[in-house]
């Protein structure tokens, strides 16, 4: 089902990834001064090459938990692992170079053109500028826009532009470990389905492990290998695969969160004309059985 | 006129040696002015202190400045230097401010994603902080830039040559023609700085630019 929708139907062939880029919560807890914690006793594990969503409502911490892994927020007890290691080891600069991050706004800077955003963190690496663009524009159109956008500004762009551009810095320096923080939440609807498909593309090709956050259920259901969702202050409530959790909500909060209520989610298998035809709650017809 | 083709090639010289007061000068205000205004920005509580320290420059009476200086510095009174350290006071004072307000001006949405992609502090300054700073920092430099060229003229009451020259050699001997070159001669070299600095902000913020030629057909449809 989840794949059913990429636009090209390649069998990527890959060469079977070692367990790298595991992404590891230990009872992770942070609180700021004056404040109920933000998150308290959080532990995860992001597998290797998966991608995983963190779903939850503001104040959720769930922002406040993808943050701690390029050491933009620290916690105040717990550690963070990348295979094996703390993150407090590394030199956050190496660190955040080596992850791949897309903010909900972007976070472009709005004085250099599309294809120096992109290539930023590859130019700060020590890549030569010219062979930077070169890449970058490729990159550009991996990620669906022209190549003769590359010259503009950012503030030139569409709101969903500027995120693929977004997501195409984030992959410039190709690596194993991609933060999505809303990346997708500012843009309307509809191109935020056409981004939510791209990224699935994406997925199916790299294979990077994904931490992704959201407010969005459905958001979270179409992109994740798994789900997280998230209670008040980093609790997690369920833990699952998108049909685990929609199939089998642990509690009332998940059953009522993720909508499993909802007349949309209630599906049944009406004939009509000796076809199957599946409705929703409301009656309203949503698709066929395939044969 | 009269007076002007008899004395051009002295106008020349002075307006050389105002020049060579102001431009220095200017300069000096901007490379100061630009770390103290960013400490300022990072450090709000210093920052309050080195703000109202540095307006209160703008109060101190030009004569005993100039007098001042030269002891503090151990420099000659009639000396250039005299000149420009006194300038530079006064474009201190002015150009503090706002270039704490130009690092104020930065959206700290872009300072903080440009941090999470991995720019090093000083990267963050020099490819982030300064370069988006320009635009409200220029704005006070071209403040600065004017005032200075006026200002150089009171060099002439303690004897450092500049147009300023023109305008007491001019009372003096009662040549109004004399007065007015100066006059019109600082006003023009105030407004050369002025244009240039337009132009130096136009390049260097090419982006600013580009919005403008998006936004106006697109502020036309609607």
């Amino acid at each position: 089902m989840r794949f059913g929708s990429l636009y090209r139907l390649t069998v990527t062939v890959l060469p079977m990834s070692g367990e790298v880029a595991v992404i590891e919560f230990e009872s992770v807890s942070k609180t700021y001064p004056g404040h109920a914690a933000a998150v308290a006793e959080f532990s995860l594990v992001v597998p290797s090459h998966r991608s995983v969503v963190l779903v939850g409502s503001s104040g959720s911490g769930k922002s406040t938990l993808l943050r701690t892994v390029n050491r933009m927020v620290e916690p105040t007890s717990g550690r963070v692992l990348i295979d094996g290691e703390d993150v407090r080891e590394r030199d956050p600069v190496a660190l955040r170079r080596s992850i791949g991050y897309v903010l909900q706004h972007g976070g472009l800077l709005p004085h250099r053109s599309v294809l120096d955003n992109i290539a930023t963190v590859p130019v700060l690496n020590g890549i030569a500028k010219r062979e930077a663009r070169t890449a970058a524009s490729e990159l550009l159109e991996r990620v669906g826009l022209d190549p003769k956008l590359g010259r503009r500004y950012p503030g030139q762009l569409s709101g969903g532009q500027q995120q693929r551009v977004g997501v195409a810095r984030a992959l410039a320096a190709d690596p194993e470990i991609l933060l999505m923080d809303e990346p997708f939440g500012a843009v309307d609807p509809i191109m935020r389905r056409d981004l939510q498909e791209e990224l699935l593309r994406l997925q199916a090709e790299l294979h990077k492990t994904i931490l992704f956050v959201t407010h969005d259920v459905d958001e979270a259901f179409l992109l994740g290998d798994e789900v997280v969702v998230l209670r008040e202050g980093g609790v997690i409530a369920q833990r699952g695969t998108p049909a685990e959790i929609l199939g089998a909500p642990a509690d009332d909060f998940v059953r009522d969160f993720v909508g499993a209520d909802r007349a949309e989610r209630e599906l049944s298998i009406m004939d009509i004309d000796g076809r199957a035809v599946a409705v929703d709650g409301s009656g309203r017809p949503v698709g066929v059985l395939a044969p | 006129m009269n007076w002007l083709t008899l004395n051009w090639p002295q106008v020349i010289e002075l307006t050389r040696d105002h020049l060579l007061l102001s431009a220095p000068a200017i300069v000096l205000s901007v490379l100061l002015a630009v770390p103290i205004g960013r400490l300022a920005h990072r450090r709000p509580r210093l920052g309050g202190a080195v703000l109202g320290a540095a307006g209160l420059l703008y109060a101190i009476p030009a004569l005993p400045l100039l007098i001042i200086i030269p002891v503090l510095f151990g420099i000659p009174l009639r000396s250039p230097a005299t000149m420009i350290i006194a300038l530079t006071v006064y474009g201190l004072a002015l150009l503090v401010r706002t270039a704490a307000d130009a690092f104020g001006s930065v959206d700290p949405r872009v300072r903080e994603a440009a941090v999470a992609v991995g720019h090093s502090p000083l990267g963050v300054f020099w490819r982030v902080d300064l370069p988006l700073a320009v635009p409200v920092l220029l704005a006070g430099v071209r403040v600065v830039a004017v005032s200075t060229v006026s200002l150089v003229t009171i060099g002439a009451l303690i004897g450092v040559p500049s147009l300023g020259t023109l305008l007491t050699d001019g009372f003096q001997r009662g040549i109004p023609a004399e007065v007015a070159t100066g006059v019109i001669a600082t006003m023009a070299l105030a407004l050369l700085f002025d244009a240039l600095l337009i132009a130096a902000g136009r390049a260097l913020t090419p982006w600013t630019a580009k919005r403008r030629e998006r936004l106006l057909p697109r502020a036309e449809t609607t």
